[in-house]
């Protein structure tokens, strides 16, 4: 699938997107997958309460299943307006 | 309905025409527009707006389809711009248009409190001195959802 990084979460694992082969079922699983490969991953997911997540550009949850997503993006807290 | 996502500047009143007289049967007209603050003795010198793209237009038109159903709008517009912006330049805009001005006030303040944090723009602040910061969300912009 393509995960996609924006704003701090892209400047801190320095790519704005990748292909991910997983088999997670959840956010969550994937996220603790990216955080088990290098520390710049581990840096960006430190705190994910300070991370929002949005699956195939709808915004989501970290317990939500990925079955069928073939989008996911994480990124802080968002400043529209 | 009319969303614009873009980096090219508006025109605030030529826009407001032209929703003004699209809006056909409404007896109320309202236009918000943000702008760049000058920072505290002019410390910033650029912000840059980085976005979503594949989901900024459709998460704005969910918004504002929800503004138009909710208080039966004539009309309503969305313009949000990306890019490198500078103090006193013009980031965005919203217009509503009701039969009564309640209906418009109302759905342009749900409008820009649901941009603040629903719509996938990030706001990094360039300064004098070379340093950056993204603009962290306020607890506020978040609590503000709740009275709708």
């Amino acid at each position: 699938m393509d995960v996609l990084y924006f704003a701090w979460v892209r400047e801190r694992i320095g790519l704005p997107r990748e292909k991910v082969e997983t088999s997670a079922n959840t956010v969550m699983e994937l996220v603790e997958e990216l955080k088990s490969r290098e520390e710049r991953y581990a840096a960006a997911f430190a705190d994910i309460s300070a991370l929002r997540v949005a699956l195939d550009q709808e915004l989501s949850e970290f317990d939500a299943p990925l079955e069928g997503v073939r989008e996911v993006a994480f990124f802080p807290p968002m400043t529209g307006g | 309905m009319r969303v614009e996502v873009q980096e090219a500047p508006f025109d605030v009143g030529a826009v407001t025409s032209e929703f003004t007289s699209g809006a056909k049967g409404a007896g109320a007209i309202v236009t918000f527009t943000g702008v760049v603050r000058e920072a505290d003795a002019g410390a910033m010198t650029v912000m840059e707006i980085e976005h979503y793209p594949a989901m900024t237009q459709k998460a704005l038109e969910q918004i504002a389809t929800q503004a138009i159903e909710r208080w039966s709008l004539a009309d309503a517009l969305v313009i949000h711009r990306f890019g490198r912006l500078s103090p006193g330049d013009q980031i965005m805009m919203v217009a509503t248009a009701s039969r009564h001005r309640k209906d418009a006030f109302e759905a342009a303040e749900f409008l820009m409190d649901y941009l603040k944090s629903r719509a996938p723009f990030w706001k990094k602040e360039i300064l004098n001195d070379g340093s950056a910061d993204w603009v962290a969300a306020k607890d506020g912009d978040e609590k503000a959802l709740e009275r709708w």
